[in-house]
């Protein structure tokens, strides 16, 4: 019995000891971030009348803008053989994931104040299931993908079985940067005002709406490297190159250069959460 | 104590309390300290080279900060089994106690350590979500106060019995009365089954029929040899359910004992209080309900005072006790009813008055926004020798309720009357002057002659 076995465990509370057992307490308080990411998915599309529906609007109608503006009047080529519209919409998975990951987990702790202020958990199970929230949506964007391809007449190649390791990588970059957002939120409401504006930035200086291929042609290689620096980059590159298959235009330096600091994001983001989220109940 | 299963060394938590304006607690602040933190590094170098300590610099960034510690050295053990009463005023660290020991908070100092699985009830309803239906929230909230799938699986039917809410268990909790979601949320937390449970104030919620009930579970509870920590105001379920009580003020443990004992020491000391609760106090105790989402009423002060306008806390029997409430009236309001309630230690009543009775000031009771006093007497002759507590209630039917329970606490020595002649029985809640006669049915002849 799970029950007898903590019975023998002595919890031990004193100033700076809640450390020691977190990891093993966010296993133990699995049920209880499955059932709170099932109520934010629950709770989502309750009363709408689109409901889930509302998942593809979005990235469906910024992705026919950005074709027409991108494609057809500023003629930016796209990757590959690809359609431009199934290369914006390549894009557009991520970005959304990220941008709206990045929204929903820097609210989630404020959010859930209730919770926070009257039972104890592992706090960053509330962040963590607002990515899943936040992933469900990516999950039914992509069946749009699905739609288009066949639309287009457009095959992927083997590349698309690595997909779920973008999709990981997309996690990392979205968890981290959220993390530090979240704890910064519970003390200064001011982040609330540049989350919004840091997503809208984002769109623009991200590959989502041309290719990064351009952006390395006008650039050249050293200075790309300091533009990929933007984890989406990487996240963005990796999934056209997944799904677009065709000649590769995977930049490996750039790649690596995003992918390093997502992992720097995450750690740094999992440290300062930590240190921080011990004084939540009494800040928020 | 064989079978200790909390035990709590030298506990503290301070809070830091900062003087200044809200919006410099924010960001601002925070980058101000860090971009000017290079200047008074080298003010402080300077400083230091001239020989000259600046004291002022350093002195001013810090001395903004002040320390208030919430609670303070607090030691004492638990057996396994026991159930333990928690009580003292507001702010006296109750609270803070149990959010230290249920891991919400940290302690700045000392330790604690707990032996078995603890369930805290801090409150009714946590995490529950207005959108999802009554089953969907039992399986929400029952794995917030942390029961497993298979637990919450198990005890649901028990669950559905218990809250009486059946045929309502698939309609969103947000269509729900306000009655029927804390039922809901308390039958819920009555099935937890931890080895500690912490409960905080959670039975001063519904209907007096339901808290009954709530009640009933306690002891139900307290039976199946679970330890529990019991915060309350209520004296009389703290009589009820617990032995033994730790008597709690301004953060430091001050009685450790039999409950009888404690609770007389803690109605002992909260009756020296004061005759007069100010706005400040009466923010910290009041309770707001209403349908209406804006404020109409502020409560700014309740007083006891005599017929010269002292405040006393302690009155003759022959003597007027004047209530006074002061409050303001933030919007038009058509219709206020005010009523004053006498109550006896456990909160029980023992009379009520209302504005809306009427007297020769009878007034219409449409206010325009502004401040009001008003006020009611307590005649002379009607008191005995008890201690009194007075509850004061402020409705504006439908909009809003404020109660302030037992805002102030009186003693009244009974002295009797010019004319009363023997002074026994005088320790009852009332004592009125009544008005008495005799009457002369029949007179018996005397017996002697009836014999003859």
């Amino acid at each position: 019995m799970q029950a007898a076995a903590v019975a023998q465990a002595e919890i031990i509370i004193e100033p700076g000891r809640s450390e020691q057992n977190y990891w093993r307490d966010l296993w133990r308080y699995r049920e209880l971030f499955l059932i709170l990411a099932w109520r934010d998915v629950a709770v989502r599309y309750r009363q709408t009348v689109a409901g889930a529906a509302w998942a593809i609007v979005q990235p469906v109608s910024s992705m026919v803008v950005m074709t027409v503006i991108f494609g057809k009047v500023a003629g930016l080529p796209s990757e590959g053989g690809a359609p431009y519209a199934v290369m914006v919409f390549a894009a557009m998975l991520p970005w959304q994931f990220f941008a709206n990951a990045l929204s929903s987990t820097s609210q989630s702790i404020i959010g859930n104040s209730g919770l926070i202020s009257k039972v104890y958990f592992p706090r960053m199970i509330v962040p963590m299931s607002s990515v899943v929230v936040s992933l469900i949506d990516f999950l039914v964007a992509s069946s749009i993908l699905a739609a288009l391809m066949v639309w287009f007449q457009f095959l992927p190649s083997w590349r698309l079985l690595t997909l779920p390791f973008f999709v990981v990588v997309a996690i990392l970059a979205a968890f981290g940067p959220g993390l530090i957002m979240t704890a910064l939120v519970v003390r200064y409401r001011d982040f609330r005002f540049i989350i919004p504006f840091i997503v809208q930035l984002g769109l623009y200086v991200s590959p989502v709406a041309y290719s990064s291929a351009v952006i390395r042609g006008k650039l050249g290689e050293p200075w790309f490297l300091l533009y990929s620096l933007n984890p989406m980059v990487g996240v963005i590159d990796g999934f056209r190159w997944a799904i677009l298959g065709g000649p590769s235009n995977l930049s490996w330096p750039g790649f690596l250069a995003s992918l390093l600091l997502s992992a720097v994001l995450f750690v740094a983001g999992v440290f300062y959460f930590r240190k921080t989220e011990r004084v939540f109940a009494d800040v928020i | 104590m064989a079978d200790v299963v909390i035990k709590v060394e030298n506990l503290s938590k301070k809070y830091t309390i900062r003087h200044h304006n809200r919006a410099d607690d924010g960001l601002r602040h925070a980058i101000h300290n860090f971009a000017t933190a290079p200047i008074r590094w080298l003010i402080e170098q300077r400083a230091g080279r001239n020989g000259q300590s600046d004291g002022n610099t350093r002195h001013d960034a810090r001395s903004r900060a002040e320390g208030f510690y919430a609670l303070k050295d607090v030691a004492f053990e638990v057996g396994r089994g026991e159930v333990v009463g928690i009580i003292g005023r507001n702010g006296a660290g109750k609270s803070t106690l149990l959010k230290i020991l249920s891991r919400i908070t940290e302690p700045t100092d000392g330790r604690a350590r707990i032996r078995g699985r603890v369930a805290s009830l801090l409150e009714v309803g946590t995490g529950f979500h207005p959108e999802l239906t009554g089953r969907e929230n039992i399986f929400l909230n029952g794995a917030v106060l942390g029961m497993t799938r298979q637990e919450i699986d198990r005890k649901f039917v028990h669950i559905v019995e218990f809250s009486g809410i059946g045929k309502f268990l698939d309609t969103p909790v947000k269509r729900y009365s306000s009655g029927m979601a804390v039922r809901l949320a308390f039958a819920v937390a009555a099935h937890l089954e931890p080895e500690i449970l912490l409960v905080d104030e959670v039975l001063a919620v519904g209907d007096a029929e339901f808290q009954r009930k709530c009640l009933g579970k306690m002891k139900e509870v307290t039976r199946q040899g679970r330890t529990v920590l019991f915060v309350s105001h209520n004296m009389a379920a703290i009589r009820g359910l617990c032995p033994r009580t730790l008597l709690l003020e301004r953060g430091r443990l001050i009685q450790d004992d039999r409950t009888e004992r404690v609770v007389a020491r803690y109605l002992d000391r909260n009756l020296v209080e004061g005759a007069i609760v100010s706005e400040q106090g009466i923010a910290e105790r009041v309770q707001r309900s209403g349908e209406s989402d804006q404020f109409f009423l502020r409560l700014k002060e309740v007083s006891l005072m005599d017929e010269d306008g002292v405040a006393r806390t302690q009155f003759r029997s022959d003597e007027r006790i004047r209530v006074g409430i002061t409050y303001e009236c933030l919007q038009p309001a058509a219709d206020l009813r005010i009523s004053v309630s006498l109550v006896d230690g456990d909160g029980g009543p023992i009379l009520t008055t209302q504005n809306v009775d009427g007297g020769p000031n009878l007034r219409s009771y449409h206010l325009e926004p502004g401040v009001y006093r008003s006020s009611c007497v307590f005649p002379e002759s009607l008191l005995g020798e008890k201690q009194f507590w007075v509850t004061v209630n402020l409705e504006i039917p439908r909009d809003e309720r404020l109660v302030l329970e037992k805002a102030l606490g009186f003693q009244v020595t009974f002295i009797g009357r010019d004319g009363m002649q023997y002074i026994t029985h005088k320790e009852t809640f009332l004592r009125p002057y009544l008005e008495w006669e005799t009457v002369t049915l029949r007179t018996n002849p005397v017996s002697g002659e009836v014999a003859s």
